[in-house]
C-alpha cells in the first residue's frame, strides 16, 4: 500500500517530466496519452487508497529525512486518512477530466504539450500538498501549486493582460504566503516541530500561552498562529482582501480556471484549515476571523457576479463567492461541511467552467455573453450540463450544492460564535444573489435572441466528445454526489480527523436535526434559502427572458452602485497605487537618494573626494625647488632648537 | 584526521600551478591551448577536491586534514591548514565554480585569453587558501592576494566604467581589511607570540579589546559580504565585471565575509558579539527590506540580481547573529545556495549580453519566443533566487526565518517579507525580458542557448533542484562544527 500512496503524487509527476522535456521528441499525441494515462493511473490508486482508508487503515509515515538542523528533524511524509483520501480523489478525477478535455480544447494550440505538462505537474503539487504530514511539505506543495498556477495564467505569455495577471496572482499569493510562513515559524518555535500530529497532540497545552508582539498588549499565542495561518487560506483561496488574483486568473485557458482556479487549488486555503482544526478550535478569535472574512467574501463577491457580462468572469466571481461559503463553515466549526461544500463545488464549478470553455469554443472565443443567446439550440449536450450545475450551484434541493450549502447556512444559523450573525445574514441573502446570477448567465447564453454575427452563427455546433464527454461525467457527481450528506458532514467519516471543540456544537445541532436526505429535502421547502433561491431563479427568468428591457434601466438608475460593484469596488486601483505604485516611487527615492546620494555620493565618493581636495593642498609643498626644502627644514630646526632651549 | 597525504595543499596549489601555466602560454596565438590548460586544471582541481567530501568526517567538529609547517619561525608563523564543517563545503563549492567560468568564457573571451582563464585559476587556488588557513598570517596574505584577480578581472575585461568599478572594489575591501590586519598584530601580542587562529578562539580578551577586535572584523567582513551600508561597492563591480568575473564575485568572494564572521569575529570575540548582535541583525533586515526595493526598481539585470544578492547576503549575516542552529546553519546553506543561484542568474544574463550586448531590461522583451530552452532556466533559477520551496533558494531562507522568530517575532516579520519583494523584483525582471511579443528586431534575431551554454545551465539547475528537496547532506556536513560553535560561543571569554 506505502508504494502505491508514491504512485499517486509520482505518476502525474512522471507525466510532466515526459511531455514536458521530451514533448518535442514524443510529440503531441504521445503526450497527452502519456499524461492522461498516468493520471489514470493516479486516480485508480486513490481509489485504491481510499477503500483502504474506509476499512480503517490510515497511515502516518516518512518518506525520506528533508532536513535535520539544531534538534529538529523536517521529513518529507504522507498522512492518509479519510481528508486527504477524499482530496485525492476529487483531485485526481477532475485533473483526469480536465485532461481528457484539453484534447479538445487546446487541440491547435503550438504549446499543447507545455500546457499537459503543466496539468500534470500541478496534479503533483496538489498531491504533495493534501497527502502531506507535516508542514513543510505542505508549504512545498502550496508554493507549487502557486508556481504552476503562475505558469498557467501567462500560458500565453505574448498576451499583455495574462503576463500582468500572472504575476499579480503569484505576488498577491506570496503576501498571502508571508503570513503563512510566519505562521509555521510560530508553531516551530512553541511545538518545536513542524509535524501534523505531534502539533496537534500539545495544541491544548499552548491554549492559554500568551505572546506580546507590542508590549502591553497579551495575545494568546494560538490566535496568533491560526491567523497567520489564514492569511495564507485567505491567498490561496482568494478571500477578501487578498481576493484580487482570482478573476484576473481568468486570462489562462479554460480548462485551468476549471482546474485550478475553482475545483482544486483554491480550495487548498479551506482544506488546510480543516486541517487544523485542533488549532482553530481553540482560538475564537480565530474563528471570528474566518468567519468575518468569508461572509464579506460570500456576499460582496456574489453581487459583483451579477454585474459580469464576461461568461468566465461570472463564474470566476461565483467561485470566489462559494469560496466565501466554505469560509464561513470553517469559522462556524462546521469543517465537515465546508469540505462538503469543497467537492461538490469541484463538481459543479468544473461543469460550469469547462461548459463556459465549451461555449467560448464554440463562439469562437468570444466571452461576451451580450454577443451570445439562444446557443441552447446548437449545444444540447453543453446547454443540459451546464443546467444542471446551474441548479446546483443555486442549490435547487436534489441537487449536491443544495446539500452543502444548505448545511452550511444551518450550521452558521446554530453557531455561537462571534461574527455568527453577520456571516448568518450574508449566507443567507447571497442565496439569492446566486441563484440570481446563475441562472442570468444560463439565460442570457443558452436562451433568448441569438446575439451573435452571422459568421459566428453559421459555424456554431456541439463541442467534440472529447469536451462533451468530460461535461457529462462530471454531471453526475453534480446531481449525486450531494447524497453523501449523511456519512460526510452528520455522519463519523471525519470523527478521527477533525477535531471540533464541544461548545462550538453547530454540527451536533445540525445532525441532531437531520433525519435523511429526503427529509432534508422536504424541510427546506418550509425555510427561507430555498425560496430565496427560487425568487433569484425566477428574478433571472423574467429580467433576461422576459423584460430584457429592464436591467438597462436598472442599471440608469443606480449608476453608482452599478459602477461600484462593475469596477470591483475598486480594490484593484487602489492596490495598485497604494502598494505597486507605493513600492516602486519607495524604492526610487531608496536607490537614488539613499543609495547614489547619500551612501555613494556623500560618504563613499566624499571620502575619495576629501582625499582628492586635502592632497591637491599638501601636494604644494611638495614642489620640487630645493630652496623651498631649504628654507622649510630651517624653519623646522628653530622651532626644534626653541623647544630643545628653553 | 591528518593524513600523510597533502591533499588539502594540492587543492591550494594545483589551480595555482595550472594557472602559471595559463599564464605562460602567451599571447592570443595559443588561446587553444590556453583554454585546454585551464580547463584541464580546473576539472582537476575540482576532481582532487572530492576526497575532501568523502574523506569528511562529519562526526568531529576537529581541524581535518590538517598540515602544518614552520614558516617564519622568529615570528611563529606557520603554514598551519585543515578544514572543518563550515570551510569545507566552501571549498567544494569554490572548486565546483573554477570549471564553470572556465567553460562559460571558453568562446566569449578573445582577447588575453591565457591572461583571463589563468586569472581564475590563480583565484581558485588562493580563495582554497583563505578557506584553509589555520594561521593568521597564512590567511592575510591569501585574503588580500585573492583582491588581485578580481582587480585584473574587473579592469581588463570589464565594461566602460571598469577602471571606475575595480577602484572602488580595491580600494573598498582593502580599506576593511586593513583593519582586521591591526586586529590580528594585537591578538597576536596579548597571545603571546601567536598566530594561530584555533588559540585565539581560546584566548580570554577583556570587554573593551573585544568590542575593538570586533570591530575592526565586522568592516572587514561586512565590505565583503556586502552588508548595508558598505554594500555600494558590489553593483558596480557587478555591472563592470565580465560574466565569469561576476558569477565567481556573487558564488565564491562574498562568502569570504561569510566565512570570516564564522572563524574569526563570532569565535574570537563571543562577548562582543552578543553585545552588537542586535545592531548587526537591524543592518542584515535593512539590507533584505531597502535592498529589495532598490532592487525593484533597477533597469539594469545585472544590477538588479548585485541588489538581490546583498538582500540574499543579509539572510547570511542576519542568520549567524541570531546564535541558534537555525540561524547558523541556514545562513551556511544559503551561502552555499545563493553561489549556485547567483552565478546561474549571472550565466543567464551573460547568455542574453553574449548575443544582444546589453544588460539593460528595456532593451529586451518577448525572449521565450525565440529562446525557449533558456526562457525554461531562466524561469527555475528567477524562482530559486525567489525562494520557491524545491529549490535550494528556499531552505536557508526557510531556516533563518524559523531561526528568527526565536529572537523575536518582528525579526521573522522583517525577514520574511523577501518572500515578497524577491518575487516582486524577480518576476517582474522576468517579465519584461522574457515574456511578452518579440520587442524588436534585435529580439527576432536571438539565437536559443548553445550546447555548452545548455550544458552549464543544466548542471546548475540540478544543484539547484539537488539542494532544494534533499538539503539533509548539506546540513549533515556542517552540524559538529556548527554545534561546536555555539558551544564556544555561548561561554564568555571575558
Amino acid at each position: 500500500m506505502q508504494k502505491l500512496y508514491l504512485l499517486v503524487p509520482l505518476a502525474p509527476l512522471l507525466g510532466a517530466i515526459i511531455a514536458g522535456l521530451f514533448g518535442r521528441y514524443v510529440g503531441p499525441i504521445w503526450s497527452h496519452r502519456a499524461t492522461i494515462l498516468l493520471v489514470f493511473v493516479s486516480f485508480l490508486a486513490s481509489v485504491r487508497i481510499f477503500f483502504d482508508v474506509m476499512e480503517g487503515n490510515i497511515f502516518n509515515g516518512t518518506v525520506y529525512t528533508w532536513l535535520i538542523t539544531g534538534d529538529t528533524r523536517f521529513e518529507v511524509g504522507f498522512l492518509i486518512d479519510q481528508l486527504s483520501a477524499t482530496m485525492m480523489i476529487v483531485v485526481s478525477f477532475v485533473s483526469l477530466m480536465v485532461h481528457i478535455y484539453t484534447i479538445g480544447y487546446m487541440h491547435d494550440d503550438p504549446g499543447y504539450q507545455r500546457f499537459f505538462s503543466y496539468i500534470s505537474l500541478f496534479t503533483f503539487s496538489m498531491m504533495m500538498l493534501v497527502m502531506s504530514n507535516n508542514f513543510v511539505q505542505l508549504f512545498f506543495g502550496w508554493e507549487a501549486v502557486g508556481l504552476v498556477s503562475y505558469l498557467l495564467i501567462g500560458f500565453w505569455y505574448t498576451r499583455p493582460t495574462a503576463i500582468y495577471a500572472n504575476m499579480k496572482a503569484f505576488l498577491v499569493n506570496r503576501v498571502g504566503d508571508f503570513g503563512f510562513l510566519l505562521g509555521i515559524a510560530m508553531i516551530l518555535m512553541y511545538f518545536g516541530t513542524l509535524d501534523y500530529a505531534s502539533v496537534f497532540a500539545q495544541s491544548s497545552d499552548f491554549a492559554k500561552e500568551e505572546i506580546e508582539l507590542f508590549p502591553g498588549m497579551p495575545w494568546y499565542v494560538i490566535s496568533v498562529i491560526c491567523i497567520l495561518l489564514f492569511i495564507g487560506a485567505m491567498g490561496k483561496s482568494a478571500q477578501f482582501p487578498l481576493h484580487v488574483w482570482l478573476p484576473d486568473s481568468m486570462e489562462g485557458p479554460t480548462p485551468i480556471s476549471a482546474l485550478i482556479h475553482a475545483a482544486t487549488m483554491v480550495t487548498a486555503g479551506i482544506f488546510m484549515v480543516a486541517r487544523m482544526s485542533p488549532l482553530f478550535e481553540l482560538s475564537e478569535t480565530a474563528l471570528t476571523t474566518v468567519l468575518v472574512i468569508g461572509g464579506i467574501t460570500t456576499l460582496f463577491m456574489a453581487l459583483v457576479a451579477v454585474v459580469q457580462n464576461d461568461i468566465k468572469r461570472v463564474v470566476a466571481f461565483s467561485t470566489l463567492s462559494q469560496l466565501g461559503y466554505m469560509t464561513v463553515a470553517l469559522g462556524a466549526s462546521a469543517y465537515s461541511a465546508a469540505i462538503f461544500h469543497l467537492m461538490t463545488h469541484a463538481f459543479f464549478k468544473a461543469v460550469l467552467f469547462l461548459g463556459a470553455g465549451s461555449v467560448i469554443i464554440a463562439m469562437h472565443h468570444e466571452q461576451d455573453m451580450q454577443k451570445m443567446g439562444g446557443l441552447k439550440r446548437y449545444m444540447p449536450i453543453t446547454y443540459a450540463t451546464m443546467f444542471i450545475a446551474a441548479l446546483a450551484s443555486a442549490g435547487v434541493p436534489g441537487f449536491s450544492g443544495f446539500f452543502s450549502k444548505d448545511a452550511i447556512i444551518e450550521a452558521v444559523h446554530f453557531s455561537n460564535i462571534p461574527g455568527a450573525g453577520f456571516a448568518y445574514f450574508c449566507v443567507l441573502t447571497t442565496v439569492f444573489v446566486t441563484a440570481l446570477y446563475t441562472f442570468r448567465l444560463i439565460f442570457m447564453t443558452f436562451h433568448g435572441q441569438e446575439r451573435m454575427d452571422k459568421h459566428t452563427k453559421e459555424h456554431l455546433h456541439e463541442s467534440p466528445w472529447v469536451v462533451t464527454v468530460p461535461l457529462i461525467i462530471l454531471a453526475v457527481p453534480t446531481i449525486a454526489a450531494g447524497w453523501l450528506i449523511d456519512p460526510i458532514v452528520v455522519g463519523e467519516y471525519f470523527r478521527n480527523v477533525i477535531y471540533v471543540a464541544a461548545n462550538h456544537d453547530a454540527i451536533k445541532q445540525l445532525s441532531n436535526e437531520f433525519t435523511d436526505v429526503v427529509g432534508m429535502m422536504s424541510h427546506a421547502l418550509s425555510t427561507a434559502p430555498f425560496w430565496l433561491s427560487l425568487t433569484g431563479i425566477f428574478a433571472a427568468w423574467y429580467l433576461y427572458c422576459v423584460k430584457t428591457s429592464i436591467p438597462e434601466k436598472i442599471k440608469n438608475q443606480f449608476g453608482i452602485i452599478y459602477n461600484l460593484l462593475d469596477r470591483k469596488y475598486y480594490i484593484d486601483e487602489f492596490y495598485s497605487w497604494f502598494f505597486a505604485n507605493g513600492a516602486r516611487n519607495l524604492g526610487t527615492v531608496l536607490w537614488k537618494y539613499g543609495d547614489v546620494k547619500i551612501i555613494d555620493g556623500f560618504f563613499v565618493n566624499g571620502t575619495a573626494k576629501v582625499v582628492a581636495i586635502s592632497a591637491s593642498i599638501v601636494r604644494r609643498y611638495q614642489t620640487g625647488y630645493i630652496y623651498h626644502y631649504a628654507f622649510t627644514m630651517i624653519v623646522g630646526i628653530v622651532v626644534i632648537l626653541t623647544f630643545w632651549l628653553y | 584526521m591528518s593524513s600523510g597525504f597533502p591533499l588539502l595543499s594540492l587543492i591550494i596549489w594545483l589551480p595555482i600551478v595550472f594557472g602559471v601555466a595559463v599564464f605562460a602560454t602567451g599571447n592570443d596565438r595559443n588561446a587553444v591551448l590556453a583554454r585546454w590548460i585551464a580547463l584541464v586544471g580546473s576539472l582537476l582541481g575540482f576532481l582532487i577536491a572530492l576526497p575532501l567530501g568523502s574523506g569528511f568526517d562529519t562526526t568531529t567538529s576537529a581541524m581535518q586534514f590538517t598540515e602544518s609547517y614552520p614558516w617564519f619561525e622568529r615570528f611563529n608563523v606557520n603554514y598551519h591548514i585543515g578544514v572543518d564543517g563550515i570551510s569545507m563545503p566552501l571549498i567544494l563549492l569554490n572548486c565546483f565554480f573554477t570549471p564553470i567560468v572556465v567553460i562559460a568564457g571558453w568562446e566569449v573571451i578573445k582577447e588575453r585569453v591565457s591572461q583571463y582563464m589563468g586569472a581564475f585559476l590563480v583565484m581558485s587556488g588562493i580563495v582554497n587558501g583563505v578557506f584553509a588557513s589555520l594561521d593568521a598570517v597564512l590567511f592575510y596574505v591569501f585574503w588580500e592576494a585573492s583582491l588581485i584577480p578580481m582587480f585584473l578581472i574587473i579592469g581588463v575585461w570589464g565594461g566602460p566604467n571598469r577602471v571606475y568599478a575595480a577602484i572602488k572594489f580595491f580600494l573598498y575591501t582593502l580599506l576593511g581589511s586593513l583593519l582586521m590586519l591591526v586586529a590580528l598584530i594585537y591578538l597576536y601580542q596579548t597571545s603571546g607570540g601567536s598566530f594561530s587562529i584555533l588559540d585565539y578562539h581560546q584566548l580570554p580578551i577583556p570587554f573593551a579589546p573585544q568590542i575593538l577586535i570586533f570591530i575592526a572584523f565586522f568592516l572587514a567582513f561586512a565590505v565583503k559580504v556586502p552588508m548595508w551600508p558598505v554594500h555600494t561597492w558590489l553593483p558596480d563591480a557587478h555591472v563592470e565585471a565580465p560574466t565569469g568575473g561576476s558569477v565567481i564575485l556573487a558564488a565564491i568572494l562574498l562568502k569570504l565575509g561569510g566565512y570570516g564572521f564564522l572563524r574569526f569575529a563570532l569565535p574570537i570575540t563571543p562577548d562582543a558579539s552578543h553585545y552588537l548582535a542586535s545592531t548587526v541583525i537591524v543592518l542584515s533586515l535593512i539590507a533584505v527590506v531597502y535592498i529589495g526595493l532598490i532592487a525593484l526598481m533597477q533597469t539594469d539585470m545585472k544590477k538588479l540580481i548585485a541588489y538581490s544578492s546583498v538582500a540574499h547576503m543579509g539572510f547570511v549575516t542576519l542568520g549567524f547573529f541570531l546564535f541558534n542552529a537555525y540561524g547558523i546553519e541556514g545562513a551556511m546553506v544559503q551561502m552555499i545556495s545563493h553561489g549556485f543561484i547567483s552565478g546561474a542568474m549571472f550565466l543567464c544574463v551573460g547568455v542574453l549580453y553574449d548575443r544582444l550586448h546589453s544588460r539593460q531590461i528595456a532593451d529586451y522583451g518577448g525572449v521565450v519566443n525565440k529562446m525557449p530552452a533558456f526562457a525554461a532556466f531562466f524561469m527555475l533559477f528567477a524562482m530559486a533566487n525567489a525562494g520557491l520551496p524545491g529549490t535550494s533558494g528556499f531552505v536557508g531562507e526557510f531556516m533563518v526565518i524559523m531561526g528568527s522568530v526565536k529572537i523575536s517575532f518582528w525579526y521573522a516579520f522583517l525577514a520574511a517579507t523577501t518572500l515578497i519583494t524577491g518575487a516582486a523584483y524577480t518576476l517582474w525582471m522576468y517579465k519584461r525580458v522574457i515574456f511578452g511579443a518579440v520587442a524588436s528586431p534585435a529580439v527576432e534575431r536571438l539565437e536559443d542557448i548553445s550546447k555548452r551554454e545548455f550544458f552549464l545551465l543544466a548542471i546548475l539547475a540540478i544543484f539547484v533542484l539537488w539542494f532544494g528537496l534533499y538539503p539533509y547532506p548539506l546540513t549533515d556536513v556542517m552540524h559538529a562544527s556548527v554545534d561546536h560553535l555555539l558551544n564556544h560561543v555561548s561561554n564568555s571569554k571575558l
